[in-house]
């Protein structure tokens, strides 16, 4: 569906193109550190999550990728309201969730469920299949409790599942099997929007497929929109027609599939996808050339000023310490935040991002010049900036 | 587009009752899989019968005592009934174990040991297993609580742990024994004797005995809590109570069992040894304790008297605690092996 909002200009200037199931803006996560002791002051906050802008269109998918400790499991946890924010906007349907009270939350339960990472912990021991799979049944007496079991059986056939096993218990299944039971679990109130936190990185790679799969045919035959959480960046190309890529706690590339695999203008996202290993070069026995990152990532405790990759990054300067790149929309699809966004070897010399920013090539500020306003946007605007002309352009 | 819950009747028909029998899928509960090793372990089925015979025993006694089978109370050491000599010592040999007493009588009045241990096994049962109860519920509620709400609760709790535990419990329950007993018969109405005696004994017990049990719970709380399905839980909507009961709970049936097996024979001997201190059910009403307390005296010129009673605390202790072994390693194969 974005394909062919693109080719086929709308007459109405809407700022959001499509239909965006879920917007979030601006979305901020702080946890607090406490000191030890008897009086616990809090003595700092870990950054997890800094201003993150996102949509999900409905019936598709946005892949999150980024390394471990990237905020990237807090966002989803935000958007599914397991953590309450600490600022921004979450907006499911248009309507904001971000701080709706714990105790008004049910409606919303129905209408976004999560898959978890781990289907070893992710299932009461406890619990037959049939109660964990019946429970949200249960809950919300959505059904009457007779009518229960049929369902449950039904959910299970739809993930694959013998449904006569409706009275084992979790650990007479394998991995793969207990991450169906988890699907069918988030499946069973007919959700709108599933947040897939890593559903297969603790599963065989064969068994990785098989759940993908799984994922896609119960997306297409239910029309559910993903938020899928991966580090998997190959899976994350199979799965959704749109990627944003996280580090530090906030988006750093925004793009659809083939652009951000293709043409990745943001210097970690190069670094990110040179280190996945490519069978075709491998086979002829050529090698690309990884980029390999120096140090660590840094605290999100005490992050670094202005752009937070600069303290890895080969093309930093004076400006990127200085002023924090906004995410900047550089093509109809494409958002990335760097002063010195551009292809791979085709970084430009100067900051790409002076007049937006209302800076010179040092990072000063330019007496007189208005940075421009509102880039935090989520989902993507008619007009772009384009590197090369350095103008706004639309389509 | 959503699942489609208007043909669910005709999809997922109820199977006939028959066919249901023949092709039903049998899930084990790990509760019932650990049933399943615990029957396969024999030390822990030995010890796990000696504890029901013991129990058995125990409820038979004072229906065995109505009828006369059994007869703590009368003196043997006057008249033709006399069976001590004139060191009030008992006749024969082995404590004067003979036809009409198994376990011979008792020095001093005569009276037949083993309707006293019987009989005592009774009131020294009813003792550890209601301080146990108080202590592991005591015990689970405040570890559950502390576990699961974290923060100023959890610190209180803590520190009150951390209190209890640094009293000098002993000494304190001999010395406050007077006033609280007082207390309960006074204030409560609890009859006085026996009743206010044996309350006092257990009411300390278990108030000194539920932080052990709830430091444990908390720690299982806390590994719980993180787990991802509580936070499934939480996604599906679940209210407090059914995330404390319905989806903690179950999983906390393991360590505190292991507790209560563990827990109860400490109490059979700590009822004993707070009898030597003079604290507890006093005679002519036996409790093992007592019956053991009385026959410290006749250690050397009547063996058998004193035998007996430390022997049936020594094999109930003893068998509760390989029952405690055996029921942890069947509940938490992992652990051990």
């Amino acid at each position: 569906m974005s394909a062919t909002a693109e080719e086929t200009p709308s007459a109405a200037p809407s700022t959001t193109p499509g239909n965006p199931i879920l917007e979030v803006e601006n979305l901020r996560m702080y946890f607090p550190v406490k000191s030890s002791g008897l009086v616990r002051r809090t003595v700092g906050h870990v950054q997890a999550v800094d201003g993150v802008s996102f949509q999900v269109e409905k019936g598709t998918s946005l892949g999150l990728v980024g390394e471990s400790g990237c905020g990237k499991s807090t966002t989803g946890r935000m958007v599914t309201r397991l953590y309450q924010p600490t600022g921004g906007a979450i907006r499911f349907e248009g309507k904001d969730i971000a701080q709706t009270k714990p105790g008004d939350l049910k409606p919303i339960r129905r209408e976004i469920q999560m898959i978890f990472q781990d289907p070893y912990t992710s299932l009461n021991p406890r619990h037959t299949v049939g109660a964990i799979v019946g429970a949200p049944l249960a809950i919300h007496k959505v059904v009457p409790r007779d009518k229960i079991l049929p369902r449950v059986q039904e959910l299970l056939e739809v993930v694959g599942l013998n449904p006569e096993h409706y009275n084992r218990y979790p650990h007479e299944f394998s991995g793969g099997q207990r991450q169906r039971i988890g699907i069918a679990r988030s499946l069973t109130l007919q959700p709108k929007l599933l947040v897939a936190d890593e559903p297969v990185s603790a599963l065989d790679v064969s068994i990785q497929a098989q759940v993908v799969n799984l994922l896609q045919d119960v997306q297409k035959e239910f029309g559910i929109s993903f938020l899928f959480i991966a580090h998997d960046l190959a899976i994350v190309r199979h799965f959704c027609p749109e990627v944003a890529v996280m580090y530090l706690g906030k988006i750093v590339e925004i793009a659809d599939r083939d652009t951000l695999y293709e043409r990745p203008h943001h210097p970690y996202t190069q670094a990110l996808l040179s280190a996945v290993p490519d069978v075709k070069q491998a086979a002829i026995g050529g090698r690309r050339e990884r980029i390999r990152l120096q140090g660590d990532v840094p605290s999100p405790i005490n992050p670094p000023s202005g752009c937070r990759f600069r303290t890895r990054c080969q093309f930093a300067q004076e400006i990127c310490a200085k002023v924090e790149p906004p995410l900047l929309q550089i093509g109809p699809r494409h958002k990335v935040a760097c002063h010195f966004a551009g292809e791979l070897g085709a970084h430009p010399a100067t900051p790409v991002t002076m007049d937006v920013c209302g800076v010179d090539a040092q990072g000063s500020p330019v007496p007189g010049a208005t940075p421009v306003e509102q880039l935090n946007k989520p989902g993507f605007d008619d007009r772009w900036y384009d590197l090369k002309t350095q103008q706004f352009t639309g389509r | 587009m959503t699942l489609p819950a208007t043909d669910l009747e005709t999809h997922a028909a109820p199977p006939v009752e028959g066919e249901a029998t023949v092709t039903k899928v049998v899930g084990r509960s790990p509760m019932q899989l650990a049933i399943m090793r615990f029957r396969k372990d024999k030390l822990s089925m030995i010890a796990f019968a000696v504890v029901a015979i013991y129990f058995l025993g125990a409820l038979a006694a004072p229906f065995l005592v109505h009828f006369g089978v059994l007869d703590p109370n009368t003196p043997h050491n006057t008249g033709k009934d006399n069976l001590l000599d004139e060191f009030t010592l008992p006749k024969g040999s082995w404590g004067g174990i003979s036809w009409h007493h198994w376990l011979g009588v008792e020095p001093g009045i005569g009276r037949d040991v083993l309707s006293r241990v019987w009989y005592g096994v009774t009131f020294s049962l009813v003792i550890a297993l209601s301080a146990t109860i108080i202590t592991v519920g005591l015990g689970a509620i405040f570890g559950i609580i502390a576990g699961a709400s974290r923060g100023l609760v959890d610190s209180a709790i803590g520190r009150l742990i951390d209190l209890i535990l640094s009293f000098p419990q002993t000494l304190m329950l001999l010395a406050l024994s007077p006033l609280f007993i007082a207390i309960l018969t006074d204030k409560l109405h609890v009859p006085d004797g026996d009743k206010a005696n044996g309350l006092y004994v257990i009411l300390i017990l278990g108030f000194f005995g539920w932080p052990y049990v709830a430091r444990i719970v908390r720690g299982q709380v806390l590994s719980i809590r993180e787990r991802e399905f509580i936070e499934a839980a939480k996604l599906m909507g679940a209210s407090r109570m059914r995330l404390y009961f319905k989806e903690i709970l179950p999983n906390l049936w393991a360590p505190l069992l292991v507790s209560f097996t563990i827990t109860m024979p400490t109490y059979i001997s700590a009822e004993a040894a707070l009898n030597y201190l003079g604290v507890g059910i006093k005679p002519p009403t036996p409790t093992l304790g007592n019956v053991l307390t009385g026959s410290i005296n006749y250690s050397q010129n009547d063996f058998f008297f004193f035998f007996f009673p430390a022997f049936l605390i020594m094999v109930i202790v003893v068998s509760f605690n390989l029952l405690g072994d055996g029921l942890r390693d069947a509940l938490d194969p992992k652990g051990h092996r």
